[in-house]
């Protein structure tokens, strides 16, 4: 009997470890999965500072089209758009453009702008090397900005990708997650933007 | 005796020894398996027909198309409510009641190892689903996300009741959890001497190993769950893009809670088909062990398909193949389960009596909706398949013959034993082929629906699905009506009728037909030697 109770001590606690094992198990698979979306870009989301070397010679026997989008996510009043919707580069040269955002509220505001590129196959072969995105934008009543990005389409760029669409999402730091609350006003101004970009 | 019921008989005043004692209390304050049992019984039968009349509401609204009888709003929360309430509150509650019943009978223990703890299990449920029925009545509604509560629209777009929810959530798991530990404990410790791991009824086993799974996956639920309650009112971002998160995530970390799921709530029916065809067939269960190995086989692959729920997200071409693969690799061990179930049939002198006859049923749909997850299971065709009523034919193909049938034939295998009365026979072959044809009228044409494109979740649809549509509803009120009729003949047959011998059905095996029906308040204080 005592052997019994001894033993169902140890199934519980085998048990409840298991228990506490997969509830850390559950929340492990947070960065599991980004690291995993970092080495194959699956998510879309463009990595970092590129560190990489630039010297590089171009392959001017090749053209890449690039197209940029820019949206702005609940809540966001910002102008944003890109000064050109699309620009044709050659894997391996250094590019510059410019988006342009501005604030149209009479208040100071701060926003982070999200990347996000397609095909998810070219993510692995999208270098930026200086990018608006890296920090948050934080933008007086009225003030205008001209933000960089510097990038560089990799040699390595999968034959058959012709067109890369990067897009970038502006989000209102200070009112994240927060519900839309006049749904009709948000899709007004997504339209407005896409007829500006 | 076994020493916990000795500490338990001296921590209450009660005298447990004499039998049951009177009143709320006996209820309320029970560790006794069969009296757990069935209040777990009766809990899901209410959580089936209040999740059934929400079914009936949504067949109402689409038995045309337009809107005529509920707000769209509404007509989601119902979608959501009748998911939830089936899988947490109907299926999984019912299959914990059989095992608290059955377990202990068929492998000779006095009770279950940890019947405090059982007691607890149990009277966690009410607490969990008042609280999320309770959201019904909630300002801005109950949850309309469905019942995978997909991020944003559970954490951004959800309703304020869906911190509640989440609250319901957890403690739901924390019942099963420490239902699944209990089962462990109970079949590990508690068999009759002689009675070694292979010699176990197979509803022993696939509860053993549906208990393994419940450890693995209801933490990750609760995990899930954790994050959105975060996201929601503590400023991270979990499944937010603005913060840097992934909404997709979500649906990884769901899914690997998900897929497992959906084998919890089959694997005992597996087990209790097991031992109702052999008996009426009147033969022994083909295959045994290779039954044992297929459950097992189930389970693993079960942890390593999940993304075939989410084809459609833009993974890469190799991940879909993976998961196509290993889904496709289910149906092996399934096809051995019914290749076996067939075979015990085979050249058996069978019997058509209530359990038999759901027990058939079981085998037959239940093919059929695995057939309609191989269809979904190829990732290109899924494009089409995805979130149209295909899906919702397939898997109430899989959960109302395969969980619910396999429910009913328990029930009818079983109730003399409980109750120590026959039920009526006629009854319940009426019961059996109302809900044959009404499951079929019902469910059958939703497939030609999601192939012709019908989305699901909608409150309005396009005229040309209406004739489907309307065969769909009426067959899913015949259905719904007839579950009053096996709630006529379960009281019926507990208030009396003839009487059940220790062992009503001749080609029965194992112990729980060596104890009188009904089966007394204490069985095997000493344990029975098995040979």
């Amino acid at each position: 009997m005592t052997t019994a109770k001894r033993s169902n001590t140890k199934v519980v606690g085998w048990c409840i470890a298991g228990v506490f094992g997969m509830f850390a198990f559950g929340f492990a698979l947070v960065p599991l999965y980004n690291v995993f979306c970092d080495i194959t870009g699956i998510n879309g989301k463009t990595g970092g500072r590129y560190e990489g070397t630039t010297t590089a010679e171009a392959d001017m026997s090749r053209t890449v089209k690039v197209q940029f989008i820019a949206q702005n996510g609940p809540h966001m009043p910002w102008t944003f758009r890109p000064a050109q919707t699309s620009i044709t580069v050659h894997p391996g040269e250094s590019t510059h453009v410019t988006f342009v955002a501005q604030n149209n509220t009479g208040r100071g505001m701060t926003a982070q702008a999200v990347p996000s590129l397609a095909p998810s196959e070219g993510v692995l072969f999208f270098h930026k090397t200086e990018c608006f995105c890296f920090n948050q934008q934080t933008l007086a009543a009225g003030e205008s900005i001209d933000m960089p990005l510097v990038f560089i389409v990799d040699r390595d760029l999968p034959e058959e990708i012709h067109t890369l669409t990067l897009s970038y999402t502006l989000y209102d730091q200070e009112r994240m997650g927060e519900e839309p609350k006049d749904a009709k006003q948000v899709s007004t101004t997504t339209t407005k933007m896409t007829n500006n970009g | 005796m076994s020493a916990v019921i000795d500490t338990h008989d001296h921590s209450h005043d009660q005298d447990h020894h004499h039998g049951p004692a009177k009143g709320f209390k006996r209820w309320l304050l029970t560790t006794n398996h069969k009296d757990i049992g069935t209040m777990y019984l009766i809990f899901s039968f209410t959580m089936f027909l209040l999740g059934g009349t929400m079914a009936m509401v949504i067949r109402a609204e689409l038995f045309q198309p337009g809107l005529q009888i509920v707000e769209p709003a509404f007509f989601n929360q119902m979608t959501t409510m009748h998911g939830l309430i089936m899988v947490f509150g109907a299926v999984m509650p019912a299959f914990v009641g059989l095992a608290n019943w059955m377990i202990p009978l068929m492998i000779g223990a006095p009770d279950m190892a940890l019947p405090r703890m059982n007691n607890w299990s149990f009277w966690i449920l009410p607490a969990a689903f008042a609280l999320l029925v309770s959201t019904l009545f909630m300002s801005g509604g109950a949850p309309n996300f469905g019942w995978t509560f997909y991020a944003p629209l559970s954490t951004t777009y959800g309703p304020p009741s869906t911190t509640f929810f989440i609250f319901a959530i957890h403690m739901m798991g924390i019942s099963s959890i420490m239902g699944a530990i209990n089962v462990i404990a109970t079949i590990l410790n508690l068999r009759a001497p002689g009675m070694t791991l292979m010699k176990m009824p197979l509803f022993v086993w696939t509860w053993l190993i549906t208990a393994f799974l419940l450890i693995a996956v209801m933490p990750v639920l609760a995990g899930v769950v954790t994050m959105m309650l975060m996201d929601i009112n503590f400023g991270t971002s979990f499944f937010n893009a603005a913060g840097g998160g992934d909404p997709v995530l979500f649906q990884h970390v769901f899914w690997f809670f998900g897929h497992p799921e959906v084998y919890i709530m089959i694997l005992p029916a597996f087990g209790a088909v097991s031992e109702i065809i052999p008996a009426f067939s009147r033969k022994r269960l083909f295959g045994y062990a290779s039954m044992v190995y297929a459950v097992g086989a189930i389970a693993l692959l079960s942890f390593v398909v999940w993304a075939h729920h989410m084809f459609t997200v833009g993974m890469p071409v190799a991940g879909e193949i993976f998961f196509m693969y290993c889904t496709m690799l289910i149906a092996v061990p399934t096809g051995v389960k019914v290749f076996n179930w067939v075979a015990t049939m085979f050249r058996g002198s069978m019997t058509f009596e209530a359990p038999m006859l759901f027990s058939i049923a079981f085998v037959i749909l239940f093919t059929i909706g695995g057939f309609s997850g191989l269809m979904l299971a190829i990732a290109p065709a899924d494009f089409q398949y995805h979130d149209t009523y295909f899906v919702v034919a397939h898997f109430h193909y899989v959960l109302v013959p395969g969980a619910i049938f396999g429910i009913f034939a328990s029930a009818y295998y079983w109730l003399p034993k409980w109750t120590g009365n026959m039920y009526d026979e006629t009854l319940a072959k009426t019961h059996f082929w109302m809900s044959f044809i009404g499951m079929n009228l019902a469910f059958f044409p939703m497939h030609f629906l999601g192939l012709a494109g019908m989305p699901r979740r909608i409150p309005d649809y396009a005229l040309q699905f209406a004739d489907f549509n309307m065969v769909s509803s009426i067959g899913a009120f015949m259905f719904g009506s007839t579950q009053l009729l096996f709630l006529f003949i379960v009281v019926k047959c507990a208030r009396g009728g003839e009487k059940a011998a220790a062992k009503p059905w001749d080609g029965a095996e194992g112990l729980e037909w060596t104890v009188p029906s009904p089966a007394p308040y204490h069985t095997f204080s000493t344990p029975p030697e098995v040979k």
